[in-house]
């Protein structure tokens, strides 16, 4: 049986968050009226005139600091002509030769905790097209533009990915490092990253490619993933029975989980690139640059690290809570608070992000404040609550039933119980009430004893309403069981 | 009042002698008594014309009128108007009206000019004759047998038969200098990136620019006045002062040094225009200025070198014609291919389609190296041949074209009509000013005189076309049209 | 460079015209004579010099990243030849 290997490079299109469109004053906020905000600009009115959004710029730059990529100081727009309904001029604005960033490198994490570096060749700055609704108008296709004009940062890799896992790695790490720098919302379900695929394979030990297809518009890391997994194996079927790989464009269907050919007659298509004459070269100098670069925010590897070698926290739990920005910044807001990194980064992970992903949540809208849930955590810290406890106030914090762990506490007296005597006197009355226990701990081998022994603490934390300190509880109940033996 | 310059007429204005509505009448009333057979209007926006009229002599009631207020004047129909239909001379645009103003439209709207309409010219700006037009030939003033030039000849014929005493055009490739020239009128295409060309229908992006046509370089110096300036909606537009044009005419011409390119009195020059521009050079020695002989030697590669970048831009510039979002759409069209093509094949005329052929060709692969690329290359030595000239002497004079103007249907060969360009095509690669005066009559057709600058030199080129107009009257010339129906 | 019909033919479906053969005939002739005079370029020698798309050399300016547009829809629709719910129709578009 021939070993093959997979080569994967992707094309992602992160829509950038910009107020305006990148050559227009029109608004670039999803989800309005059909044409409402395509502008005299957008629709390619004759005589109207393209002018460079600033911010589309910055947050272009500002990606390519952090990808470490080299920023070249000129960069040019260029016409890329073709017919289509969504694009109004019959021509798409973007840059072919002088891309606004050169060559950098993104840093994947694979799920056995290695490290791999995927080259990013450029990424370039351009217009996106509006959206053709298929749905019947007397057998038409309906045309919205809102969408023509918004503007997109095409990040281009090498093809430096080995597997599907790597791709989606890949795609995860450009969303994380979008998302830390705040330059788009990351939303795929919305069409705010969209990704081709160009996936080919070639027998192990070979130099040379393999004829690879593109794999349009799969926009969502999941899907990413099958696709790749779809045409690895359809191309490798296609090749051990003989066939040859064709070099085409292909489309995911989500629903049949296959890819399938988009055109049956392979136009030839010849974009005439030129520079755009209505647009003057971009010229960034170091000033610009250096400013941008000095208000980055820590980005999502920085972050990792700082987790792992400042907080102490394993390389897990470090690569979880910094995978995205809102992760990060609500853990930070709960370890501020509590002031026990280890402890927050266990109560993010554990309780609070299995309610998040019960109710279906985004952290953006979670009941629980960072704050509030560092309060909680603070009070389990002071020994005020035990855990138990403590599961108790996180609940009652989510379903609103208090505005801090302190009211709630207090409400419920939920109070840590530690006076011994108290203890004592509480495990006093289950050893009484529980003469049939007794007897078998008595009877039992002492290294079975341990185990018995959580009945009892069990019978004290309920008379305890749980708020007795359960390690004071466990090593009371054993010193008086003991005597008795 | 249809023989007076607008400074004349500014100040007839201003001292009352007539209101704004009785000119725009008379103006009106002339038009539609001599516009039938000359044809250098698209559009005549009577209506509008009346109500800005009135509001022009209402402000002036109220003592706030400016230099312009109250002057009538035309617009290529090249230049979005309001409310207004746009043609750009062809059938593509027939039905489209515009939805907002052209940068220079709402410049002269301020300055409460007042627009009798839209004039002709050929579709998209391409050509040299008006012959090009969806809306017919333009027939030149001077003889009607002749050509107006092109793009810009309504324009040109419309000013020149006293129909408006000033009108925009835009300038490509000599399209305001040309007809200006043919129609003995002064027109001046400033630096590129000097007046905005937002709202102008754009035909090669990086050579398209608009620019005054009137009677004398003086009141061309007032309209450009109004319209140059920086608009952020341009991003090819300069952000630099505006002078004060009308001030700096009158400057003297002692130790002026004009330089006389000799590729520019070579083969293909017609002897009488060349005897004419001579004399004109004799005049400005007797000024004071001092003239040499100077070589431009990439001149004959600017033909070619527009040839390859105008149609190229257009190509790319054309493509928003489909038929979906404005401008015509066939019939019935069976499927999207068939909404392009035969909305495109019926909305354009002949010469853009060979242009977007032209363009489309040299784009695309293969061929983009050995055209685009090379004739961007020729285009700065082009410029360089310029930028040493202008290191030498103040400005260019020479003739504005090679013959004055032709018979209609004189050129069918397209080739034979670039090549009436020569000598105002490689001002456009170039970017620099040039204005256009007359400068004698062949014939009783009429020579234009072409001054050339440096970049944003605009001041002396309309310094030294009026100081010219001080002491020569071929600008006070009138045609014999509309002079027996006056 | 020799133009052939094909030529032709192919430029004007790049560039969506549509052409019955006596048209694309009349171009080649046309055309031909175009690119001859173009191919005096060819004469011209340019190496080491640089390409130029701008007559000026500036640089492009940035606009504030601000929405200053309103929605504008119905006027821009009055010209357009075929709109329903706000959209431009045009023929089905098969994917």
């Amino acid at each position: 049986m021939m070993q093959w290997e997979t080569v994967i490079g992707l094309e992602v299109h992160v829509q950038l968050a910009t107020r305006s469109k990148i050559f227009s004053g029109a608004s670039t906020a999803f989800g309005a009226e059909p044409n409402s905000q395509a502008c005299a600009v957008d629709l390619g009115l004759p005589g109207v005139l393209p002018v460079l959004n600033e911010s589309a710029v910055a947050m272009a730059v500002q990606f390519g600091l952090g990808i470490d990529a080299e920023i070249p100081e000129v960069s040019i727009f260029d016409r890329k002509n073709y017919f289509y309904p969504d694009l109004p001029k019959g021509y798409q604005t973007s840059q072919m030769y002088h891309p606004i960033v050169g060559p950098g490198e993104v840093e994947i994490t694979l799920d056995d905790g290695d490290t791999k570096r995927i080259r990013v060749h450029h990424a370039h700055l351009e217009e996106d097209a509006g959206k053709s609704l298929h749905e019947d108008f007397h057998g038409m296709t309906g045309v919205d533009l809102n969408r023509a004009g918004t503007p997109l940062l095409e990040i281009v890799s090498e093809p430096d990915m080995r597997s599907a896992k790597e791709a989606a790695a890949y795609l995860k790490a450009i969303h994380s490092i979008v998302t830390y720098l705040g330059i788009s919302d990351g939303n795929m379900a919305e069409g705010s990253m969209r990704c081709d695929v160009n996936v080919s394979v070639r027998p192990k030990g070979q130099e040379a490619f393999g004829t690879r297809a593109e794999i349009k518009n799969v926009n969502s890391f999941r899907f990413v993933e099958r696709a790749i997994a779809f045409e690895v194996e359809r191309q490798i079927e296609l090749l051990e029975d003989g066939g040859k790989v064709v070099q085409e464009t292909r489309l995911y269907d989500p629903d049949a989980d296959e890819t399938r050919s988009m055109r049956t007659k392979e136009e030839a298509n010849d974009y005439r690139y030129f520079p755009c004459p209505d647009l003057l070269p971009v010229v960034l100098d170091d000033a610009y640059v250096d400013h941008l670069r000095s208000s980055l925010p820590e980005l999502p590897a920085e972050k990792r690290a700082r987790f792992q070698s400042e907080l102490g926290l394993s390389a897990y739990d470090a690569g979880v809570l910094s995978a995205t920005r809102a992760m990060a910044d609500f853990f930070e807001g709960v370890k501020d608070v509590c002031g026990d990194a280890k402890l927050a980064a266990n109560w993010v992970q554990g309780e609070f992000a299995g309610r998040l992903n019960k109710e279906g949540l985004e952290i953006a809208s979670s009941p629980v404040s960072a704050t509030q849930l560092g309060e909680l955590v603070a009070r389990v810290k002071d020994e005020t609550i035990n855990g138990k406890a403590a599961k108790q106030v996180f609940a009652a914090l989510w379903d609103g039933e208090g505005d801090s762990a302190d009211a709630i506490i207090e409400a419920r007296g939920l109070k840590q119980v530690t006076d011994s005597g108290a203890i004592e006197a509480m495990i006093d009355q289950v050893i009484a009430d529980s003469p049939v226990q007794v007897a078998q701990y008595r009877d039992a081998e002492p290294d079975k004893r341990g185990k018995m022994i959580g009945y009892f603490v069990g019978q004290v934390m309920k008379a305890s309403r749980g708020t007795a300190n359960p390690q004071q509880v466990n090593g009371l109940l054993k010193e008086k069981l003991d005597a008795l033996c | 009042m249809h023989d007076m310059t607008l400074t004349e007429l500014a100040r007839a204005l201003e001292a009352g002698e007539f209101t704004s509505r009785q000119l725009t009448e008379s103006l009106l009333e002339r038009i539609k008594r001599l516009d039938g057979e000359l044809n250098s209007f698209i559009s005549v926006t009577a209506e509008q014309a009346l109500a800005a009229a009135d509001a022009a002599d209402a402000a002036r009631a109220r003592g706030e009128a400016g230099p312009l207020t109250g002057l009538p004047l035309a617009l290529k129909d090249i230049f979005c108007t309001e409310g207004v239909r746009t043609s750009c001379g062809s059938k593509m645009l027939d039905n489209f009206i515009a939805p907002y103003d052209a940068n220079v439209v709402e410049k002269l709207k301020t300055a409460g000019t007042v627009s009798l309409g839209k004039t002709n010219m050929d579709e998209f700006a391409m050509g040299s004759s008006n012959e090009n037009s969806y809306y017919g030939p333009v027939k030149n003033p001077w003889d009607l047998s002749a050509v107006p030039g092109g793009s810009s000849g309504g324009s040109a014929a419309a000013v020149a038969a006293g129909l408006v005493p000033a009108a925009l055009g835009t300038d490509t490739g000599g399209s305001i200098r040309q007809p200006a020239a043919f129609c003995g009128i002064t027109g001046l295409k400033p630096t590129y990136g000097r007046v905005s060309r937002y709202g102008m229908v754009a035909y090669a992006s990086s050579l398209d620019q608009a620019g005054p046509m009137a009677r004398t370089a003086e009141d061309c110096a007032l309209l450009l006045s109004a319209i140059a300036g920086h608009d952020l909606r341009d991003s090819t537009s300069v952000a630099r002062g505006v002078p004060d044009y009308c001030a700096e005419l009158g400057a003297s011409l002692s130790g002026l040094k004009i330089g006389l390119p000799k590729e520019y009195f070579g083969d293909g020059l017609d002897p009488a225009v060349e005897s004419a521009i001579r004399e004109a050079v004799k005049v400005y020695e007797s000024l004071g200025a001092t003239v040499q002989e100077v070589s431009l030697p990439h001149t004959h590669h600017a033909i070619p070198a527009y040839y390859v970048i105008a149609p190229a831009e257009a190509s790319s510039n054309l493509s928003r014609y489909d038929g979906v979002r404005f401008g015509h759409r066939c019939d019935a069209p069976h499927d999207l291919e068939d909404l392009y093509k035969r909305s495109r094949a019926e909305g354009f005329g002949d010469e853009v389609k060979r242009r977007i052929l032209i363009g489309t060709h040299t784009l695309s692969e293969g061929f983009f190296d050995a055209y685009y690329k090379k004739a961007q290359q020729v285009r700065r030595l082009i410029r360089q041949d310029f930028m040493d000239a202008f290191e030498e002497v103040d400005v260019l004079m020479g003739p504005s074209t090679p013959t004055p103007a032709f018979d209609l249907g004189a050129n069918k060969d397209p080739v034979s009509m670039y090549l009436q360009d020569i000598y105002t095509i490689a001002i456009n690669l170039a970017g620099i000013p040039g204005i256009s005066v007359p400068a004698g009559a062949v014939d009783g057709r009429p020579v234009g005189l072409q001054i050339l600058g440096p970049h944003f030199a605009e001041s002396q080129l309309l310094n030294v076309a009026h100081q010219f107009q001080q002491v020569t009257d071929w600008h006070q010339q009138r045609p014999a049209f509309g002079k027996e129906n006056a | 460079m020799a133009l052939e019909p094909q030529d032709v033919k192919r430029a004007a479906h790049l560039a969506r015209l549509g052409l019955d053969d006596t048209d694309a005939d009349r171009y080649v002739d046309d055309l031909t004579r175009i690119l001859e005079m173009a191919d005096q370029l060819q004469a011209v020698d340019t190496d080491g010099v640089a390409p130029l798309a701008h007559p000026l050399d500036a640089t492009q300016r940035l606009r504030a990243d601000e929405v200053t547009e309103t929605d504008q829809r119905e006027r821009f629709q009055r010209n357009a030849p075929a709109v329903e719910n706000g959209l431009y129709l045009v023929p089905r578009v098969v994917e």
